[in-house]
């Protein structure tokens, strides 16, 4: 088998996932009677024609950043974590209570006080299916799945209640949401809403790089990821890291709910989640679960969600064509790689271009 | 067959091979590990695609698509690793391709079990069509599949190494039945053991790297020149000659008692004490308690009561890292998910067990110029064929995969070591070459538990032999007393 | 006090029916060695479906209850295709089940959201089906009103656990299926085709969600939102293992979840002083409990579940 045959074949497989992953996007397009090549080019390329679009599109790649960081380090310690909205939420809600209980502390203490309590809350609600897989061997995928549910249900009670703003309290208007947070835990702005989170999110993709491929305790999680049985056999605790790592990405997830609500929302309000946690797993797959991947595919997608903002009013489509989208982009991605991988098939490729050669010769 | 060509990524696993059986015939299919024999017979049983060549029966060519289409043709294979659904009763088994009691969506089991009853009777095949499999001891399931294949309509029996999981006693029976059955059936019999093949066969067919290197009459030959042709060149496998020098006993196992995954005891009140300097093998048929005992020494199991003392320190319960750092070298059963992580490259699969320690690592920080020349070295000194050490582990041969395991456990300069297994489905070459390491580091002054299912490896490596039957040690024989007849019978489960 | 338990209990045969259809149908995919956590997708487009087709045929007026049998039927065929779909990706290209599901299930959700927008705009509801009243069972106290006096695609679901164990335990097919989910190897050198029988029971799993959110829409919320599944489909999977792989256990299960489920109502219904959000927490917090003490060692468990097969490829 030639080298050139090897790159071939590779390239022939991305380009007809790529070219599939549109087929069935245009498919559902099709039904809704909506035109295609105006949708894609809104959600794809209009996003990119001004600098207000711009900034609107990375204030969406932030939190999608962190987010997939955080399931990335997982998914490499072999714990599948689709729980990310349930831990940002509660993040969410931990950097409520610090800016609302120490609304006079200065900044320069408050705002990372708030950080901390966003990264704690996530790290802990990543921490229950951790040790649940850790110990009792309980799927991942169903307790992450739940304590969505259950994080969900949480913060509305919380707004509803403890976090209401006294001023709905007056007026009655009964919307679910917090006062403006104290100024001392926003975060500084660069441009339009474009906040400084984007520098966090670079520097955890750095921190991320390090841990995983320079020091022994990413080793060792990569080792429980990639073969759980024979690290175990090699001393490893395997239980112990798959723990870790579930934390870790809960206290990511945590921290994007924090960084969101400093930097753009300042206030909890519901909504705030905006199924990042679940896109989070897209981009997390589609950057090659390496840090440096997900920064630009963290791009995409953030461009992706805002093109799907505006859809609606321009072409007619229901913001919700994003996450259809994001369907077949992780099935495509799952289903490509296989065949990549696959020996087997590539043997019988080769084998089969070999034979129709000898016969034209 | 005629002509059999198949290939697989990287591998011709059949080349041109062309066999034939006549009637009331037994064939004996012979070669190394990786010679191509099972490839051979799948093909026959249309569970793989031949790339080239046909087969034919009775002068007729035919074409099976599946093994359904081989059991209508009268042919019936019983495979190494048992095709039984455990989760299943005896007769359930059966139904699953017994297609005359399919009666649209309905399943006459009565007329199954009929079936099973009539021919477990007929052939003297003791079994209980009622139990379900996981309830039945190894040479039970054997008898389930010699059934299932008789009820299916066989008339042609393929037998892939059907004495590898059998005491000895065990294959004697299984060797009158078998003569006793060709007076009805013609008999395809794979094997890599030389007495059975002389024991069983008219006709006796040697694969060498999928070719057919030698035919004949097996009584025209000597078992010595069957096994010269087998292996191509002479390979007299390194002994254990020398008298061990009575070493300190360094691993002492006091009554422990250990669970099965399934909650039932693996391991009932066994002791055993191994000193420095000596091999210990370790004899039985499988499923008796090895992999648990392996497992426990190690600190992959928990161990209900009894001690195990590790040069003086108690090591029972203790976390496997733990276990690790006193000196445990361990080759594991399962070469490909517990040995090495497949999808790590070789580099680091050499330092699974070493990430924090220097010189791999200081303070946590890895040091890939150290763990480049270590994989370089060791790759160098073990003879490890592949293409980089960036390689992934999982794409190497399983004779590859061993020596990584093999040079990690050495190089870590062990106090003791326990193998598992540690040959099992290598060829000849390999298994030289293991066996010398394990001599080697046992001159050095290391103790070793050597795990095994071939007797042959037990009796010439090891200074004692250990029995085990049902979670205990029935006896521990010295090399000099132990002969295949009393290991047997020990490994049955009768006390001497 | 009595009233609200009755109340509460009557609840728990109607409202159990959809977690019911969508395990049995899981049950079938993981005995087969398929674990389809897409479920909640395949789900949420058969209520989409289930619920168009009265929808347009009455713009939310009365119907012939035909037009209900045709979105259960449309809804079927939907959730058989989407098995179908999920057998491409799983069992003929072999991708990580548990990943690919999630992929099938944002697709699922999606796709129903995205089509519920277009063809129907926002919340319009529809008349559903109407519940039967058996007739003399029904009339016994406390026991007819929790028995015998539910809508009639409910009895029908229950008469079907019977037959799922039969089909399993008793036929051809569930002994191929049960083969190909605990040794293919083995189901393979008796001539059983695992892909297909894989592909089969997907098919079936997918029409069983399909119905079972079809029954949510038509028969239980009589509309459909965004948030009408609301991870029954996750549920759902997660009963499977809490039955064992086994219809009759996986009822026992589903009636366990709903009565949990009911309490949200009667907190609702009743006034009673308890935050609502906490009574909505209820059941998924069960879910995690029940996974964390389902015993793992089970001798019928589906040992292969997960695992793609290849039959070139020795292990």
């Amino acid at each position: 088998m030639t080298k050139g045959f090897k790159i071939a074949f590779k390239a022939v497989i991305i380009l007809l996932a790529v070219v599939i992953a549109f087929l069935m996007a245009s498919v559902i397009l099709w039904i809704i009677g909506a035109d295609v090549s105006a949708t894609f080019y809104t959600i794809c390329l209009e996003p990119l024609t001004n600098m207000l679009h711009l900034s609107e599109v990375l204030i969406r790649a932030i939190p999608l950043c962190i987010i997939a960081l955080g399931i990335s380090v997982a998914y490499r310690s072999g714990i599948i974590n689709i729980g990310a909205e349930g831990q940002m939420s509660i993040g969410l809600l931990a950097f409520t209570g610090v800016a609302l209980a120490f609304p006079d502390v200065p900044r320069p203490l408050l705002l990372p006080l708030a950080l901390l309590a966003s990264v704690i809350g996530g790290g802990v609600w990543g921490f229950i299916p951790g040790i649940l897989k850790a110990k009792l061997n309980v799927s991942e995928l169903l307790s992450t799945v739940m304590l969505n549910y259950i994080a969900a249900q949480f913060y509305s009670l919380c707004l509803r209640t403890i976090y209401l703003d006294p001023a709905e309290q007056v007026y009655g208007t009964g919307t679910p949401q917090s006062m403006r947070l104290t100024d001392n835990v926003w975060l500084g702005r660069i441009t339009g809403r474009l906040h400084y989170g984007i520098i966090i999110a670079i520097v955890l993709a750095v921190l991320v790089f390090l841990l995983m491929w320079k020091t022994s305790m990413g080793f060792k999680m990569r080792a429980s990821g990639s073969g759980a049985r024979a690290a175990r056999y090699a001393g490893i605790s395997v239980g112990f890291y798959v723990t870790v790592s579930m934390v870790i990405s809960g206290a990511f997830a945590g921290l994007a709910g924090g960084v969101e609500l400093a930097g753009v929302h300042r206030r909890a309000i519901e909504g705030i989640t905006n199924n990042y946690g679940f896109s989070g797993v897209v981009v997390a797959l589609f950057g090659g679960l390496h840090p440096f991947g997900i920064i630009p595919a963290s791009f995409f997608f953030g461009l992706m969600i805002y093109g799907a903002t505006l859809a609606p009013t321009k072409v007619g489509v229901p913001a919700n064509i994003v996450q259809v989208m994001q369907g077949i982009i992780i099935i495509v991605i799952v289903t490509a790689q296989m065949v990549l991988s696959n020996d087997y098939f590539r043997d019988r490729v080769w084998r089969r271009i070999q034979s129709l050669r000898k016969k034209e010769a | 067959m005629e002509h059999i060509s198949k290939r697989f990524p990287g591998v011709l696993a059949s080349d041109d091979i062309s066999i034939s059986v006549g009637e009331g015939e037994v064939l004996a299919l012979v070669g190394e590990n990786g010679a191509g024999k099972t490839t051979l017979m799948n093909i026959l049983m249309g569970l793989y695609q031949q790339d080239e060549g046909r087969i034919l029966i009775n002068d007729e060519e035919v074409h099976f698509k599946g093994p359904e289409d081989a059991f209508k043709a009268g042919l019936g294979m019983v495979h190494q690793t048992y095709m039984l659904v455990h989760n299943m009763t005896v007769t359930e088994n059966i139904a699953l391709g017994y297609k005359k009691a399919w009666k649209g969506i309905h399943l006459d089991m009565k007329k199954v079990r009929d079936k099973v009853v009539e021919v477990s009777e007929h052939y003297g095949l003791a079994v209980n069509p009622d139990a379900y499999i996981w309830q039945l001891s190894v040479g039970e399931q054997q008898k389930v599949e010699l059934v299932k294949t008789l009820c299916l309509g066989a008339r042609f029996l393929i037998l892939d190494e059907p004495t590898s999981a059998l005491t000895p006693q065990e294959v004697d029976e299984l060797i009158v039945l078998l003569h006793r059955m060709t007076s009805e059936l013609s008999i395809i019999f794979i094997s890599h053991k030389l007495q059975e093949v002389k024991a069983l066969s008219n006709k006796v067919t040697i694969l060498r790297h999928g070719k057919v290197v030698f035919s004949g009459n097996t009584d025209d030959y000597s078992s010595e020149e069957i096994a010269a042709k087998m292996t191509g060149h002479e390979i007299i496998l390194p002994k254990n000659n020398e008298k061990n020098e009575n070493g300190e006993t360094v691993l002492s196992i006091k009554d422990i008692v250990v669970k099965s995954d399934m909650d039932t005891a693996a391991l009932d009140h066994l002791s055993l004490d191994i000193k420095a300097g000596e091999i210990v093998g370790l004899a039985g048929v499988s499923g008796n308690g090895q992999r648990e005992l392996a497992e426990v020494i190690n600190g992959l199991r928990k161990c209900e009561s009894g001690s195990i003392s590790f040069f003086g320190n108690e090591i029972q319960n203790k976390n496997a890292e733990d276990i690790i750092r006193h000196g445990m070298g361990y080759i594991p059963e399962e070469r490909n998910t517990e040995g090495i992580v497949p999808g790590f490259s070789i580099k680091e699969n050499f330092i699974l067990k070493d990430s924090t320690s220097a010189p791999f690592a200081h303070s946590s920080i890895m040091n890939g110029k150290a763990i480049d020349e270590n994989a370089e070295s060791l790759i160098r000194k073990f003879d490890v064929r592949c293409p980089g050490i960036n390689t992934a582990a999982g794409s190497l041969s399983g004779g590859n995969i061993q020596k990584v395991i093999l040079a990690r456990e050495i190089e870590r300069k062990p106090k003791f070591l326990v193998a598992v297994y540690p040959t099992r489905g290598l060829d000849m070459g390999a298994v030289e070459f293991i066996h010398q390491k394990l001599l080697e580091i046992r001159k050095s002054g290391v103790g070793i538990l050597l795990i095994s299912e071939e007797l042959d490896e037990i009796m010439d490596l090891s200074d004692r032999i250990a029995v085990i039957y049902k979670g205990s040690i029935q006896r521990v024989l010295d090399k000099a007393e132990a002969t295949r007849e009393n290991l047997g019978i020990l490994m049955a489960g009768v006390k001497l | 006090m009595i009233d609200i338990i009755t109340n509460m209990l009557s609840m728990c045969i109607p409202f159990s029916v959809a977690l019911l259809l969508a395990s049995t149908g899981e049950m079938f995919n993981q005995r087969a060695g398929v674990f389809n956590l897409g479920c909640e997708g395949v789900m949420a487009m058969g209520a989409f479906v289930g619920m168009l087709i009265p929808f347009l045929a009455g713009g939310g007026m009365r119907v012939s209850q035909w037009y209900n049998v045709l979105g259960f039927a449309a809804a079927a065929v939907l959730g058989a295709l989407f098995g179908l779909f999920f057998g491409v990706i799983t069992v003929t290209f072999r991708a990580p089940q548990g990943i690919a599901g999630i992929g099938l299930q944002m697709f699922g959700v999606g796709c129903a959201g995205t089509l519920f927008r277009h063809f129907v705009g926002g919340t319009q509801s529809i008349p559903g089906i109407p519940d039967v009243d058996i007739p003399l069972l029904s009339k016994i106290p406390v026991i007819g009103e929790i028995f015998f006096s539910h809508n009639a695609a409910s009895y029908l679901a229950y008469i079907f656990i019977p037959v799922a164990w039969y089909i399993l335990f008793r036929t051809p097919w569930g002994l191929k299926v049960r083969a190909a989910g605990t040794n293919p190897r083995a189901a393979d050198s008796m001539g059983v085709n695992v892909s297909r029988t894989r592909y089969e029971s997907l098919m079936v799993g997918g029409a069983l969600a399909g119905l079972a959110g079809a029954y949510l829409s038509i028969a239980q919320a009589k509309m459909f939102s965004d948030t009408l599944i609301s991870g029954r489909g996750f549920i759902a999977v997660a009963l499977v293992y809490f039955g064992h792989w086994n219809p009759v256990k996986i009822m026992g299960g589903a009636l366990l979840f709903t009565f949990a489920q009911t309490f949200q109502t009667v907190v609702q219904s009743f006034g009673i002083s308890f935050p609502y959000e906490l009574a909505v927490m209820l059941p998924y917090v069960l879910v995690i409990v029940v996974l964390a003490f389902t015993s793992r060692n089970d001798m019928s468990a589906p040992t292969s579940l997960g695992k793609p097969f290849n039959r070139e490829i020795r292990t």
